[in-house]
Parts: structure tokens; sequence; C-alpha cells
């Protein structure tokens, strides 16, 4: 136990001197999560809006099934993903697997259903109160999710970045997809998994001492923008 | 104009909501010239049947007719008791009905302006719509419905949540509004607002349209019992009218 102090000393040392190693890892997790949230949000806002404002048979099973993704075990995931994306897969052609789009492929999957739970549950909330006014302009369900989401887009932010956090915290689907091959696709959570099993604590620690701040700023953003917003917009 | 509008009829027109007959056997005849004010106590039934005519629900029995057709005509707006507001300006709030409503582009920016102005509200243009008082926000909807130019404007208890001054405001815009060809259908419970902005009223008694008759006529000689309590303020709310002592 003595060692922690040391180790969390040498972290530091690695973070603040600009290892190129950690920050080479650190990049390569930023873009695979921000890539992983963008396609979930491209899909799942619009999604969850439709879910909230349209009434279609089924509307109801398709909000369970939503609420139960939330639930999905990661690694089951990177399963599927890897026997679709496996050479004998039906997308084996595509020859991504053990690359970054192989993870991508996975965390949006992933998060994909947390974003659109989460906006039909905010578009729901907003539809109960703009319903009658928008109905009377003459927009339809349909037209009104764009005008819900755009006017929620504060909000959602939060939706955004918990579907960021939920990509930039995965391990096991990322870990089955991308191989956590050096230099190519080890990411944060891969590569302390992996420095944490061979006795490396200190980066260990310094990635995951950036993974951290990297959540808390962003959401601390996120949070600033909201407080914002509702002051400008009431 | 090329759509059929008025007179707009209702025949027999009913609604049941949550097991509640909200609406029965409403029989009305609205022929756009005059201030029309749908008058009557608290859970009467007249945001429900404002909004039978608009569209918003649909009823259960009966008929709404537009110049004779059942088609309902587009050239009709609605200014609820509180209006909803999206978050941008409050020009922008009107450009949006425009938009959806096909103005778009410069002239869409151009009518919204003159709504605003119209409304009083110029200097407020782009300043966030929600964060406007609730006496602006409603003069705000109004310019939203008036630029849409409708034939005809359903104001649902338009002054109920406001303070005198708003209110006055309010009812003057409404006049102008009426004044510049616009027919209006209003509700409420308040007498005086009533007394001041009705050509016409329709008496509401737990759903059921007591009697529609010249404004001017109810006040002074209400044919409906129903009516006569609630001018003197003995209609109870959920009751049947009262009978004269001894």
């Amino acid at each position: 136990m003595s060692d922690i102090p040391a180790s969390l000393a040498h972290a530091l040392r690695l973070v603040t001197g600009g290892d190129p190693a950690l920050w080479g890892i650190v990049a390569l997790s930023l873009q695979v999560s921000v890539a992983s949230a963008l396609f979930a949000c491209a899909l799942g806002l619009p999604l969850g809006g439709l879910v909230a404002a349209c009434r279609f048979p089924g509307r109801r099973g398709v909000i369970v099934l939503l609420n139960a993704l939330l639930g999905l075990p990661s690694v089951v995931v990177g399963l599927v993903v890897y026997l679709l994306l496996s050479r004998a897969g039906p997308l084996g052609e595509l020859g991504i697997l053990f690359t970054p789009a192989a993870i991508v492929v996975a965390q949006s999957i992933l998060v994909l259903p947390v974003v659109a739970a989460l906006a039909r549950q905010f578009v729901e909330d907003a539809w109960d109160e703009y319903r009658e006014q928008l109905t009377s302009l003459g927009v339809s369900a349909v037209r009104a999710v764009p005008t819900l989401l755009w006017d929620l887009r504060y909000s959602l932010l939060t939706v955004v970045m918990l579907g960021f956090g939920r990509a930039a915290s995965e391990v096991g689907a990322v870990m089955i997809v991308g191989g956590n091959i050096d230099g190519v696709t080890r990411v944060m959570t891969t590569a302390i998994a992996l420095e944490t099993s061979k006795g490396d604590l200190p980066l260990a620690l310094g990635l995951g001492v950036v993974l951290i701040t990297v959540v808390l700023a962003l959401n601390a953003a996120a949070y600033a923008l909201r407080e914002w917003s509702a002051r400008r917009h009431g | 104009m090329a759509e059929g509008f008025f007179p707009l009829e209702v025949r027999g027109l009913g609604v049941t909501l949550g097991g509640h007959a909200a609406i029965v056997n409403a029989e009305l005849a609205i022929d756009g010239s005059k201030r029309v004010v749908v008058l009557g106590a608290n859970g009467a039934g007249k945001s429900v049947l404002l909004r039978l005519l608009h569209g918003l629900i649909a009823p259960t029995a009966g008929t709404i007719l537009w110049a004779g057709a059942t088609e309902r005509p587009r050239a009709q707006a609605m200014v609820f008791q509180r209006p909803v507001m999206l978050r941008r300006g409050a020009a922008a709030n009107v450009e949006y009905a425009l938009h959806v409503n096909g103005v778009h582009g410069e002239e869409g920016r151009r009518r919204a302006a003159e709504a605003i102005e119209r409304v009083g509200l110029a200097h407020l243009a782009e300043r966030q719509a929600r964060v406007l008082s609730g006496g602006e926000q409603q003069r705000l909807a109004l310019a939203r419905a008036w630029a849409l130019r409708p034939r005809l404007i359903f104001l649902d208890e338009p002054t109920s949540s406001l303070d005198p001054a708003a209110a006055t405001e309010v009812e003057r815009i409404v006049g102008e509004i009426h004044a510049a060809g616009t027919a209006i259908v209003m509700t409420t419970h308040n007498l005086g607002f009533a007394r001041r902005m009705a050509d016409e009223v329709v008496f509401l008694h737990q759903g059921r349209i007591a009697e529609q008759t010249p404004a001017e006529t109810l006040f002074h000689s209400p044919r409906s019992a129903e009516a006569a309590q609630f001018l003197k303020g003995e209609l109870p709310w959920n009751g049947s009218p009262r009978t004269s002592p001894g």
C-alpha cells in the first residue's frame, strides 16, 4: 500500500510531463468516445423524440425495450459485434475488427439506448407542455420533434455527456472488439486494466486521473451551460 | 377568401373526457361579425368547447360545420390562458409560427416585426420570450396568432392570469384585432371582461349551452335561470340552479 503515494506522484509527473505514450492513449480514447457519442446522439435523440411525441402501435413495447437496453451487458455487445465483424461474420468484409472503428461501433451500440431513453423522457415532458400550442400552429408530432430537441438543447447536453461518459468508461466490449493493441486500439480503460494487471500503477493511475478529469470537466461545462441557458432563456 | 369559413355551426356536439360528459348536445351558430364570449363558471366546459371548435379535441358526438363543410379551415389561431413560448427570442417565436405555416425568410421577418409592433412589443423583439412578463407573453401570443392573418382567433381566458394593467392592454389589442376584421371567440368566467368585450354571449353551464344571446340581452334580461343566477353570483359551480326561497 505504501507504493500508492509514490505511484500517484509518478502518475502526476507522467500527466504533467506530457508523456507521449500516455497522451497517445488519451487522444485515441477521446476520439473514439466522441465519435461514439456523436453517432449515438445522431440516432438516439431523434429516436427518443419520435417515441416521445408520436403515438403508434407498439409504442409501449419500444419504450420498455429502450429502458431494458439501458442495462445491456457490454461484454455481450462486444461479443455480438466481434461475431459480426470477424472474418467469417456478415460484416467481416469491412475488415475493421481490432481497429478504432470497431470500438466506435461497439460503443455506439452501448450508448444509443442511454441517449434514446433519456431523450424520450425529456421530450415527453416537454411535449406535454408544448403539444396544444404546436398543434394549434399546425405542427404535427413528427415535425414537432426537431423543434422540441432544439428547444431542449441545453437540457439534452446532460444526455450527450452521459453518453460520452458511458462510452469513455467502457472496458469489456472495447477489449473484445479492439483487442487492446498498443498504439492502435489501446484506450484509457483497457490500458488501465492492463497496466494494473502488470503492476504498473503509475501509468494506470495517470490514465485514471486523466479519465476522471476529462469526464468531470465536460460535465462541469455542460452544467455551466445549462445554468447559463436557464438564466438567459427562462 | 378561397376556403369557406362562416357561418360556424355546431350541431349536437358532445365530448366525454375521462368518463365525464364535458360538453353535451351543444348547438351554436357564429357568423363571425361579432365578438363572441363563451361565459360560464369554472368547470362549465368553456375551454373544452374552444378546443373542440379549434380541432384540438375530437368530438364524440355531433358535427362542426364551417360554411356548411365539415373540413376545418386552417386560417384560424388560438391563444391559450398560459401561452407556451419557445426558448428563443420574441420575434423568433412569431417567425417560427409563420415558418411552419409556409411564410419564410424576409416576408416572415417583416410580418413578425409588424405583428410585434402592433401589440406594442417592438422594443422587446429580441428579448428571450420566456423571460417576458405574463402580460408581455400574452401580447406576444396575440402577435403570434395575428401574424398568421387568421379569419378567426380563439382566446381561452386571455386575461385570467394577468394584472389589471396587462389585462386592459390585452383587451385593447383584442379589440383592435377584431376591428381589423378578424372574428373573435373567447372564454371567460369574469363578468367584467364579458361586459366589456362581448357583442354576443354563449352561456355554458355544466357542459350545456344554456343560451346564446346578444350581450345586452344577457346582462339585462337573461333567458336562462342558470345565467340569471350566475349574474347574481348565486350559481353553484357544481350544482343545479338554486330555487328561490319561499
